[in-house]
């Protein structure tokens, strides 16, 4: 799996750089600022073989700027390559630009804190859904989506156990996953999954990705 | 070739001087023309004072008219004076408000003289009748105004309109002239003349016939004495209005000591969010790696021995790293929220708006971006109010609504809740207050019991413009 990193901290970008290494993703480009990310991500330099990298993981705040130069990067090379996977880091997460990210509604897309990293098995894993066109969003972005609807009737008539599922779902989360996390059988989760699907008059969906943007288009509406 | 052009290069500073002139009369014109607009306003002020002095006037007479009928019209009187010294007095204050306003514009424009203006910040957008007047009335800047309206509407215009007249009045003398020397229906257009208003028509006519090529001459004189004088004239009226207009010790030192005021409160409130900042790191973030840095020493002691324990203080350590990395985030965003330095206000009030739990409906459009202080007051002043929506007003449905429009950065933002809020009662209100003031920023509050609340501020400001880079 080809990987294009941009992270302007040298520290940063080394670490991430042998951390994927050592779980078997090749590093094909590993830039620092926005032009460059853009340029690996559209243009031909994205690898040996050309053409764009399987997944991108992105800092938020890059040169020359240092405003939300990789978030833009991402999203103006998500507009002419329509689902290239990203992975967007950032020392804080804003439902605002998750919304941005979400927006287009093709998966492969994730959002995380740059804390997350520490803890490098999750991390690659998040990497590898994304590249596989599913997505990969903080729980802090899922905790204050799940606030911003407490009015919602909908998501107030979920149980407490419900929330739960719903939460890790939003975050990209496999039914597997979820249930390993919850220490539930995976059949119940999946009975979880219908129950909320049912309560949020939401299509059901056999596809894991198609029912985490659903969720997500849910909740961001 | 080159005649013409030597010709036209003599000719170019008397054209200039020309053209000059007659601008300068259709300016002192147009200046006095505002005296007209001035003495209706000013009658329009008076008019309460006026009535009641008849309605006395009526009680006092004693024509042999019939006493109830005399009681009846001065009572009529007297009612008319109270509800138009209740319905003119701040229209009529505000129109000649706006007419000094305007003069000093125009002096400005015209003839190159900044006239300051002092006037006292407004209530708020829609305060109670006796606040406004007594803003109108307490200004100092109100008596300049009135002052002047009352120079200009009696004499002052004269001298703005001097060379206009001179000009009219030559015309008219050049007019007549011609037609006593070649028109053949001399007397029609005598007696059409009389009754215009004009000014020269008594000596036109008086002035004996054969007079005519005198009266042309002394018209283009008159005309050509106007042209010439207008530049003068018009610096003349410059001269008075600035004099008149422009503010003095008393509203100046009014200045000094606000902007003194909200100085020292901006410092003091600067100085104190320094040492919140202190003490958050020194308890927060700073124990934290502390804490880190003794647990990884405790592993490294222990990984020989007892590899389990050194391996969950390792995960303690974590753990606790992880803490102080959000620890730092929530005090960054309470200094400088990022998507604020990322993308400025309207998207960080956004992405305040999605934050805040309520459902907000957001109009922000913004031509460029402020000055990053005002910027940053303008973001925690909504953050405030945000709050006090989600803690008071017992409601989860906001609007902001942001923009900028002439030199004033303008947010309202307003609630459908139970309302009585009063900025006596808290110090977040007083907060925002400090914070808008700073920048010579108003916060006007509508909050009637039973709702609903809109919070309004103004901030003077001046945007720059967006950046160019598209990407």
């Amino acid at each position: 799996m080809r990987v294009v990193i941009a992270e302007d901290l040298f520290l940063l970008r080394d670490g991430l750089t042998r951390m994927l290494a050592a779980h078997g993703l090749e590093v094909t480009a590993a830039v620092d600022n926005g032009e460059d990310l853009l340029k690996a991500l559209i243009g031909d330099s994205g690898g040996d073989a050309g053409g764009p990298p399987d997944v991108a993981v992105v800092d938020v705040r890059l040169p020359p700027t240092f405003s939300d130069e990789g978030l833009r990067a991402a999203l103006a090379a998500r507009r002419q390559i329509p689902g290239l996977p990203v992975l967007v880091l950032s020392q804080y997460v804003e439902q605002l630009y998750a919304r941005e990210l979400l927006a287009s509604g093709h998966g492969g897309i994730g959002y995380l804190l740059k804390d997350r990293v520490f803890d490098s098995r999750q991390f690659v894993d998040a990497v590898r859904r994304v590249a596989a066109g599913g997505t990969a969003m903080d729980p802090e972005v899922i905790a204050r989506l799940l606030a911003s609807n407490d009015g919602d009737d909908r998501v107030g008539a979920l149980s407490p156990r419900e929330r739960d599922v719903l939460a890790l779902m939003a975050e990209g989360r496999s039914n597997a996953a979820i249930a390993q996390r919850l220490s539930v059988t995976e059949r119940s989760v999946a009975k979880h999954t219908a129950s909320i699907f049912l309560k949020l008059d939401l299509q059901p969906s056999e596809d894991d990705n198609r029912r985490v943007l659903a969720v997500l288009a849910y909740l961001n509406r | 070739m080159s005649e013409p052009a030597m010709i036209t290069g003599q000719w170019r500073p008397l054209r200039r001087g020309v053209r000059g002139g007659i601008t300068a009369t259709g300016r002192g014109l147009a200046l006095a023309g505002l005296a007209a607009a001035q003495l209706g306003l000013l009658l329009l002020l008076f008019l309460s004072p006026i009535l009641i002095g008849l309605a006395i006037a009526v009680l006092l007479a004693d024509h042999g008219i019939d006493v109830r009928q005399q009681v009846v019209l001065a009572l009529v009187l007297l009612a008319a004076g109270l509800v138009a010294g209740r319905l003119a007095a701040v229209p009529a204050l505000l129109g000649l408000r706006n007419l000094a306003r305007l003069t000093r514009r125009l002096l400005g424009d015209w003839a190159g003289i900044a006239v300051a203006e002092a006037y006292q910040p407004p209530p708020g957008p829609r305060p109670p009748f006796h606040e406004r007047l007594y803003w109108l009335t307490s200004d100092p800047a109100t008596r300049r105004d009135l002052i002047w309206s009352a120079v200009n509407a009696t004499f002052g215009w004269l001298i703005a309109a001097l060379s206009a007249i001179a000009m009219v009045a030559g015309f008219l003398l050049i007019a007549s002239g011609l037609s006593r020397q070649f028109g053949t229906s001399e007397s029609q257009a005598f007696t059409a003349k009389p009754g215009s208003p004009s000014l020269p028509n008594p000596v036109v006519v008086h002035v004996h016939p054969g007079g005519a090529p005198l009266q042309i001459v002394t018209g283009l004189a008159l005309a050509t004495l106007g042209v010439a004088i207008a530049p003068w004239a018009l610096r003349g009226y410059t001269g008075l209005a600035r004099i008149l207009l422009a503010p003095g010790q008393a509203e100046l030192t009014q200045r000094v000591y606000h902007l003194t005021q909200t100085r020292t409160e901006t410092i003091d409130s600067g100085a104190a969010e320094i040492r919140r900042i202190e003490r958050d790191l020194h308890d927060g973030a700073q124990a934290r790696l502390v804490a880190v840095g003794m647990t990884l020493g405790a592993a490294e002691d222990l990984i020989g021995t007892q590899p389990d324990a050194a391996r969950a203080l390792l995960t303690e350590a974590r753990t606790a790293s992880a803490q102080a990395l959000a620890e730092l985030r929530a005090l960054v965003r309470g200094i400088h929220p990022p998507v604020l330095a990322d993308r400025g206000l309207a998207d960080a009030i956004r992405a305040l708006a999605l934050d805040s739990g309520l459902k907000v409906d957001v109009i922000a459009e913004l031509p460029g971006r402020p000055q990053p202080p005002v910027e940053s007051a303008a973001y925690f002043a909504v953050c405030e109010l945000l709050a006090n929506i989600s803690k008071h007003a017992g409601t989860r449905q906001a609007w902001i609504d942001l923009h900028y429009e002439r030199g004033l950065l303008r947010i309202d933002v307003a609630d459908n809740g139970s309302g009585g809020a009063d900025p006596a009662d808290g110090t977040g209100l007083r907060g925002i207050e400090r914070r808008v003031a700073a920048f010579d920023g108003i916060l006007a509050l509508n909050s009637p019991v039973g709702g609903p609340t809109v919070a309004t501020m103004e901030i003077p400001c001046a945007l720059s413009l967006p950046k160019t880079s598209s990407c």
